[in-house]
Formats: structure tokens, sequence, C-alpha cells
């Protein structure tokens, strides 16, 4: 009882936070429009990890967090700290280039940091090719260190402990063992699934991993960018080529078991459904998470647009209860992604033993 | 969708596949690989334990099967010896009778035999006497008689023909 008490008071707590993050200067300007570009700019990915910013009294900008390392290939490597671009205020001068920060992206300048846009509001300088260690990289690193830790902790606790899984590793491992019989064996088959089981248990635990690290108030939002899910995509669409055997191939340029002229209209369809499914994942978790974040974060800005104790609290009582409605969103995307790669994987690796279809 | 692409961000994008393929080599190998192969063993052993219990009980089964028929033969063993005796029993005193009854059979047709014999041994003995006896009584009836001749004649006659008996 006092550990699901104090557990009920740690998540009040991070509530807690993430007011505070989302509390930026309401001086001055129009709310409703600062809340949005405040929630557009937490959807992007960022150069620095900003904890928490606001405006002190003399209307001076404060931001709390660490610079992150820049790193740019513009003629030769560019190595500099973030704090350069003073969240995207000043120019940073590195070597003999100029280089600003314009939503989110870094543009070559001169010095005084003119960034040129087109009819559509495209700025027109050049853009080096930016391989920052970001914000998202971090959240990335973060989790990679995590899931390697931990998961190793249960590899070793097997042969410390008589084959029995020891500490933390005795709530994953149903979850290893879950994904094993209930995900793998399933769709690809008791032959072939051993060679996919490290790309489907990284998949899982990766992605439920960043999901849940994006609920946190340190402001992550990784499986909801496009970059990370369209690499995750790929990865699945590569693989399940890659051990595609002829009877997958055979499906799609010849559907067996059809005549002739609806072979030749189902193979560009097939052709496309082979693009389309590493697409739909990639769309998938990204809008299903991106708009989690969207939803909680803008029933946590109504608290300060509404600012009576009414709307307020119902404001609280929703976002509380979407935050909770986001855990289990984490989990299910994940689990998602992963049992979809694993049928994919499962149609290209799938032996027919019969002619008839 | 334009908007998707022009946000791309080709850095997260390196950055993702490099720790992400890097992530699944090292999990590959230092976690999965060590923890499905300890799930598979664990998961064997149990199945094994299983099999073997298995096994254990139906021999213990047979055991008890067993020992059902070794019962239930000696029940039929007992049984039959029972019923042996019960019948040799019975032939026994059937055999006692018989021989009982020929014994007292023989000894009645032996008593027969030396009643006869001392009926024999009797008459024979009456017939001495009776033949004495009538001599003596034809001596005397003869001393007597004797005086007449035809008169002897007669009796002698008759008494031959009487005597035969």
């Amino acid at each position: 009882m006092p550990k699901k008490l104090y557990s009920k008071f740690f998540i009040f707590f991070l509530l807690g936070l993430t007011y505070i993050s989302a509390k930026e200067s309401a001086s001055g300007g129009d709310l409703k429009a600062e809340i949005k570009e405040y929630i557009l700019h937490h959807l992007q990915d960022t150069h620095d990890f900003t904890l928490l910013s606001y405006t002190d009294e003399q209307g001076k900008k404060i931001h709390i967090g660490a610079p992150l390392p820049v790193i740019l290939w513009d003629e030769g490597l560019k190595i500099f700290s973030s704090s350069k671009f003073h969240h995207g205020e000043s120019v940073a001068h590195v070597g003999e280039n100029y280089y600003k920060l314009d939503h989110g992206k870094i543009y070559k300048t001169d010095a005084a940091g003119t960034i040129n846009y087109d009819d559509s509001h495209h700025a027109t300088n050049i853009a080096p090719l930016d391989l920052s260690i970001t914000k998202g990289v971090v959240s990335l690193l973060f989790t990679a260190l995590i899931m390697f830790f931990l998961f190793k902790g249960l590899a070793d606790s097997y042969k410390k402990n008589g084959m029995v899984a020891k500490g933390v590793g005795r709530f994953f491992e149903p979850i290893v063992i879950y994904i094993r019989d209930e995900i793998a064996i399933p769709n690809i088959g008791e032959k072939h699934h051993r060679r996919y089981m490290g790309y489907l248990l990284t998949l899982f635990f990766f992605v439920w991993f960043l999901n849940l690290l994006g609920l946190t108030p340190l402001g992550i939002n990784a499986t909801g960018n496009i970059a990370v899910t369209f690499c995750l995509a790929l990865i699945t669409f590569v693989i399940t080529n890659v051990s595609g055997k002829k009877e997958y191939w055979k499906h799609i340029f010849w559907m067996p078991g059809v005549p002739w002229p609806m072979k030749i209209v189902l193979a560009p369809i097939e052709l496309l459904g082979v693009l389309i499914k590493p697409f739909s994942l990639m769309i998938r978790l990204y809008a299903n998470i991106s708009a989690g974040h969207i939803v909680l974060m803008s029933l946590i800005s109504l608290i300060f647009i509404f600012k009576n104790w009414f709307g307020s609290s119902l404001s609280f009582m929703l976002a509380f209860s979407i935050s909770i409605i986001e855990i289990l969103v984490a989990a299910l995307q994940a689990y998602i992604f992963t049992v979809l790669s694993a049928l994919y994987f499962g149609f290209a690796v799938e032996e027919h033993d019969h002619d008839d279809h | 969708m334009e908007k998707l692409i022009s946000e791309f961000s080709f850095g997260l994008f390196f950055w993702q596949l490099f720790i992400f393929i890097g992530l699944i080599l090292l999990l590959k190998k230092f976690a999965w690989r060590p923890i499905l192969d300890a799930v598979n063993e664990r998961e064997t052993s149990i199945k094994d334990a299983l099999s073997s219990a298995d096994e254990a009980r139906k021999e213990i089964a047979s055991l008890q099967e067993d020992n059902q028929k070794i019962l239930q033969e000696a029940r039929a063993e007992r049984e039959a010896l029972l019923k042996e005796a019960r019948t040799s029993g019975a032939d026994l005193l059937a055999k006692a009778k018989e021989d009982a009854k020929l014994e007292a059979d023989k000894i009645l047709s032996q008593a027969q035999d030396a009643i006869q014999n001392e009926k024999r041994a009797a008459i024979n003995e009456l017939k001495n006497q009776v033949a004495q006896i009538s001599l003596e009584i034809a001596e005397k009836v003869i001393e007597g008689e004797l005086e007449d001749k035809d008169k002897q004649t007669n009796l002698v006659e008759k008494l031959l023909k009487d005597a035969s008996l």
C-alpha cells in the first residue's frame, strides 16, 4: 500500500513538472499562439537539451538545460557546442563560417545571420549536412544504454541464479517469452523465427522505452519524429525483402492460382504493397505518438488558458486520464510495430507445400 | 506530407540507424542469445522433468497393476487349492465310505459263509445224531419187531423210505 501511494505521488510529481515546462512566459502576446508555437516546437528535435525555459522580470528569456554538441559537415568536419546558438537567438561563428538556427534547422549565413526566404516561406540558405547530437539522439543513446544494461543484467542473472531471472529481469522475462511465443512463432513459424528474434525484441523494447520516455516531463519526442520511425520502417523493409524467398517474389510478380490477366493486374498492386507496408508502419507510429503529445500538451495548456478552479481542474483530470491512456498507447504501438514486422517477415519466409491458393 | 519531408532530419536518421543497428548487434550477442538459450534450456528441462514424472507415474500404475495381478493370481490359487482340498476331502470320504462298505460287505459275506458252514456242520451233526438216534430207535424197534419176518421187511422198507432226506 505505501508503495502504491508512493507511485501515485510520483505520477503527480511528474505531471507537476510537466506544467512547469509547459508554463512559458505569459507576458505579452497571444497566449494561445504562444502555446501552439511551444507545442510545435516540442514536437521537433532540438540542438540543446532544455528542461524548462521562462522569462524573468526583466523580460529576458532564461533556459534551464544543457547544450549539446553540434556536428556539421561543411567542407570539413565542424564540431562545436550548441550554446553558441543561444537557443537560435545568435549567430554561431565557427572558423570562417557563420551558422544560424531557424526552425530547428542549421543554415549557413553571413556574419549578420540573414536568412532569406522564398515565396512559400522556405529558407533558401545552404543547409550543411547536420549530424549533431541533438536531444533526440541523446534520448536514443540513453534508451540504448538502459536497454543494454537491463538485458545484459537479465542474461547474466541466469548464470548466477541457476536459470532463474532475478531482480527487474523478472518483469521483462515474461515479455521476452511473450514476444517469442505470441508474436514471432505464430507469424514467422517455428522454423525461421529464431533468426528474427534479435531484431523483434530490440525493436519492441526500443520503441516501448522511447514511447515511455516521451511521456516523462523531459520533453523528449523521439518516436514522434518521422526520421526515427522512417529508420525503423526501413530496417523492417530491408530485412523483409532480403529474406524474401522464391515464394514471396512469386506472389508479388506472378500470383499463383489466378488467371493470367489478373496476374498482370495484381503485380503492380502487390509491388506497391511492398512499399506501403513499411510506409504504414512509419506513419502509424509517428502519428500516434505525435497526436498523443499534442493532445496531452494541449490539455495541460488549457489549465493556463482557463485560469479558474473549475476549468483548470477539469483540464487537469483530462490530462491525467490521457496520460494514463498514453502509457497504454506506448506499449500498444510498440506491440503493433513488432507484430506487423513479424507478419511481414512471415510472408517473406513462408513456404507453401500446397498448390491451391 | 511536404511538411514531413521538409522537417525530416537526416542527422537524427543517421544516428538512429547507427545506434539501433549497433544495439541490435550488441544485444543479440550479450542479451538475447543468452536469454533465449537460458529460457529454452529451462523449458526443455521442465519438459523433461514433466515427462519423467509422467513416466514414473505410468511405472507406478503398471506396478500397481502388477500387484493387482499377483494378488488376483494368489486369490485364484487359494481358491483352487481350497476347491481341490474340498474335492479331495469329499473323494477321500467317498473312498472311505466305499472301502468301509466293501469291508462291511466282505465281513458280511464272510459271516454268511461262516454261518452257512456252521449251519452245514450243524445239519451234518444233526443228521449224524438223528441217524444215531434213529439207529438206536431202530435197534430197539428192530429188537422188538424182529419177531415177525414180514413185519421186519416192511418196517425196514418204510424206514428207508422215510430216511431219505
